[in-house]
């Protein structure tokens, strides 16, 4: 019996939410789940709030996850994951990336980025566990991986096998980029 | 079978493949782009035409040619796009077609990337064409398969009409390993009934509003809409397209119980599975995204069947008219409808956070124009005019450069309109390439022609950005089959009579606000071509860097360019990791602080 999972996973356009959460989809499809993805393309991609919501279950009807409705929330971003807080089950993981991209308002000055959003986190969800991805995909060789160190943090939570993983990581990444992305998500995997 | 993980889009793509499409055609624009862009990757090893036409009412019309000739056909937009594709689809729906036509409309409640959150079921329902409603990518790829029979079944078009929800979800579909093929289409018979006059359209009046009859009992038989009973309560529930998800997962999390008529064809809406639903239910409440399609022809269908019982939804204030339904919407009308009081949010809310608004990238040529314009207007009144595209953005703080966007192509009228009041303040244009081509050249014609002393501005990027970079006759190839004609901005803007035409690197501010401050003296319509690639097409160069030492913190470069490469660190602007080396801050540095990385 397949226990369904939903995932939010939030970022910065040009991040690379959506190739993360196109991997864990084709993991998902492998292991026979009924699969809703729902991305946000347009405008919102220019340096926006970008917000891809993945539903694995038996049956799943809506694209969307309601509020408190995810297991995880996987946050590329620390403004981005604070505010997707509302989203994260009482008991749910919030992942979160520290890295710090300040919005347009903030780079002005018109704003201020908020500050303790770590410790925010930590006393309020299930679980919180805090990764510094840009530099571990540095360490793996591009620092662009950092997509994939965090979906390999996830993975590490889902009841998927390695090779599982390593079919959709090939099916979803060019080939000239699989072996450094492949670096990637082990290092994530192996993240405590 | 073989099941395979595709977006709405390319469901739908896939759909029309399977149903034997032989010509394709479309304008981008979010949420459908995906739609051509698929098809185009499948048209070699199917044998079929696709191509980007240079706005919606050509590619609308494309397909109408083709299915003249019995080729099945279609046409893929966004929904603002058939605002421009009217005209030909009112007077198609009186002419009829010949080969299967299906015209893709990808609606954006919300709305997300679009200026209007309007139905295409209504203009549907204007247009006297059925039109096809998927709540999922799976249903999307059947619906549209079988929108193709329908059309030749009726010989209407038919508009499938997915919504931003459908377009760009991912979902496991089965698809057939083989494809089978179509017979050839026979060709264009010369037949009088082509040809619109106004004799003819009083008979196919006739003959269009009978199909609207007959149109809803065959989709009376629809396996898209399909009626759920619950016989232990006497509720039900009528949702439509996406909704139907929403209303599903709604009931599940709250227990409530309904009867549930999940509505697939929302015009003309087929009387059949309505009348047994009232059957089992005393009262109806409606739910679907954006107008009450589905609720006005319930509510007509009820009363001139004599029923009675009440129909909630869209007009007893239950069901908002706007933005984009969810889970948690539709949980909290249902639980209105049923008495009970909504559960409460979040008890203790997060503080307002900064807002993250969409911004043109780091690099990015249209700010370097923009500033250029910005310089040569100072201590002007000039009327800065917008369009539809990545440029749009320039209207956003701290940039503030534009002052109006209404919709594609209006720029270049609305700043001649503007002139014709004002005569002695300056007016400039500002669109893209792509949009220039699309409905920009009609009202650059217009200027010229009317001697509107106007200045319009070419953000010249060598792509169609905002929608995924799809080409346009500018780039000369058709990023479909291989290589098309160049269309050269500069040649046309002189063939259309504008003695006043230059082209500017963007990246050189001393050259651009010098053509700039010549075209906004030039006495009569000037033309400027600020042409430099999309920053996202081109591989970075070597980034700067500003001197701690030497910066004044004098602002200039954060607060008048808005880019997100430069921030602060400790108190002075510096450049992150965003920069693409395009200098354009490095030339408004009053004391020369920002340079080259070595």
């Amino acid at each position: 019996m397949l226990k369904p999972v939903d995932v939010l996973m939030v970022g910065v356009g040009g991040q690379g939410t959506i190739l993360a959460s196109r991997i864990l989809a084709h993991a998902a499809l492998e292991k026979g789940y009924d699969i809703k993805v729902s991305e946000i393309h347009g405008m919102a991609q220019r340096g926006g709030s970008v917000v891809t919501q993945i539903r694995l279950g038996k049956k799943v009807f809506s694209p969307l996850i309601p509020e408190r409705g995810a297991d995880i929330v996987l946050a590329f971003e620390k403004l981005e994951g604070l505010r997707l807080m509302p989203f994260l089950k009482p008991d749910g993981t919030m992942i979160i990336n520290e890295q710090e991209i300040p919005p347009v308002p903030v780079l002005v000055g018109a704003a201020e980025y908020p500050t303790g959003i770590i410790e925010y986190i930590q006393s309020t969800a299930g679980e919180a566990v805090v990764v510094d991805a840009l530099v571990i995909a540095e360490k793996c060789g591009n620092v662009k991986a950092a997509n994939v160190v965090l979906l390999g943090v996830m993975a590490r939570r889902l009841p998927f096998e390695q090779d599982v993983w390593d079919r959709a990581l090939a099916a979803c990444i060019p080939a000239k980029l699989l072996e450094v992305n492949k670096a990637a998500f082990a290092a994530g995997y192996e993240y405590r | 079978m073989v099941i395979k993980l595709l977006m709405g889009n390319e469901a739908i793509a896939h759909g029309a493949v399977e149903a034997g499409v032989k010509v394709a055609a479309a304008y981008p624009g979010t949420p459908s782009s995906e739609i051509l862009e698929t098809l185009a990757a499948m048209a070699g090893e199917h044998g079929f035409y696709t191509e980007w036409s240079v706005n919606e009412k050509a590619a609308l019309e494309t397909a109408i040619g083709a299915s003249f000739t019995g080729a099945r056909s279609l046409a893929a937009m966004k929904q603002v796009g058939l605002n421009v594709a009217a005209d030909p689809l009112m007077s198609l729906a009186y002419i009829g077609i010949k080969g299967g036509l299906v015209l893709v409309v990808a609606d954006d409640p919300g709305p997300h990337s679009s200026q209007t959150e309007q139905d295409t079921r209504k203009f549907a329902q204007f247009a006297k064409l059925p039109v096809l409603d998927p709540a999922n990518p799976a249903e999307a790829r059947e619906m549209a398969k079988y929108a193709f029979e329908l059309s030749e079944q009726l010989l209407l078009p038919v508009i499938l009409r997915p919504t931003t929800r459908t377009c760009h979800a991912c979902q496991d579909i089965d698809l057939p390993e083989d494809i089978r093929k179509n017979p050839p289409p026979a060709g264009f018979e010369k037949d009088p009934n082509w040809v619109i006059f106004p004799s003819l359209s009083a008979r196919k009046h006739i003959w269009l509003n009978k199909q609207q009859e007959r149109t809803g009992n065959i989709l009376g038989l629809s396996p898209f809409n399909r009626l759920e009973i619950d016989g232990d309560t006497r509720v039900g529930i009528v949702a439509c397209g996406l909704s139907y998800n929403y209303v599903r997962e709604a009931l599940q999390l709250t227990g409530l119980r309904a009867s549930v008529l999940k509505v697939g064809t929302p015009y003309p809406l087929p009387a059949a599975p309505v009348m047994e639903l009232f059957k089992h239910v005393d009262r109806i409440l409606v739910i679907e995204e954006q107008e009450p399609v589905v609720e006005d022809q319930l509510i007509s269908l009820a009363w001139q069947q004599g029923l009675t019982a009440p129909i909630s939804g869209k007009h007893d204030r239950l069901v908002a008219r706007e933005g984009e339904f969810d889970v948690d919407k539709v949980k909290a009308i249902i639980e209105k409808f049923y008495g009970l009081q909504p559960e409460s949010g979040q008890e203790t809310p997060l503080p307002e956070l900064p807002l993250r608004p969409p911004v043109l990238c780091a690099g990015c040529p249209h700010r370097a124009s923009f500033y250029i314009f910005k310089e040569a207007a100072r201590g002007t009144e000039a009327v800065f005019t917008g369009d539809i595209g990545c440029y749009t953005l320039g209207a956003i703080p701290p940039l503030n450069a534009l002052d109006t966007c209404l919709c594609m192509g209006a720029g270049v009228t609305m700043a001649a309109g503007l002139h014709r009041v004002e005569p002695g303040r300056k007016q400039v244009a500002f669109l893209g390439d792509s949009t220039f081509f699309h409905s920009g050249v009609t009202g650059l014609i217009n200027a010229v022609y009317n001697r509107a002393d106007i200045t319009v501005v070419i953000l010249d990027n060598r792509t169609t950005a905002m929608t995924g970079h799809q080409p346009h006759p500018g780039i000369g190839n058709t990023g479909t089959d291989g290589q098309g004609t160049t269309v050269d901005i500069a040649g046309l803007a002189r063939a259309c009579g504008v003695d006043f035409v230059r082209e500017v690197d963007p990246y050189d501010l001393t050259a651009g606000i010098k053509a700039a401050g010549e075209a906004m003296n030039h006495n009569g319509p000037a033309v400027v071509i600020m042409k430099r690639e999309c920053t996202a097409l081109v591989e970075k160069d070597r980034p700067y860097t500003i001197d701690r030492k030497d910066c004044i913190d004098c602002g200039a470069c954060v607060e008048n360019l808005g880019c997100p490469a430069i921030g602060r660190q400790d108190g002075l602007p510096a450049i992150n990791a965003n920069c693409t080396g395009c200098g354009v801050c490095a030339q408004i540095c009053p004391v020369q602080a920002i340079r080259r990385k070595l």
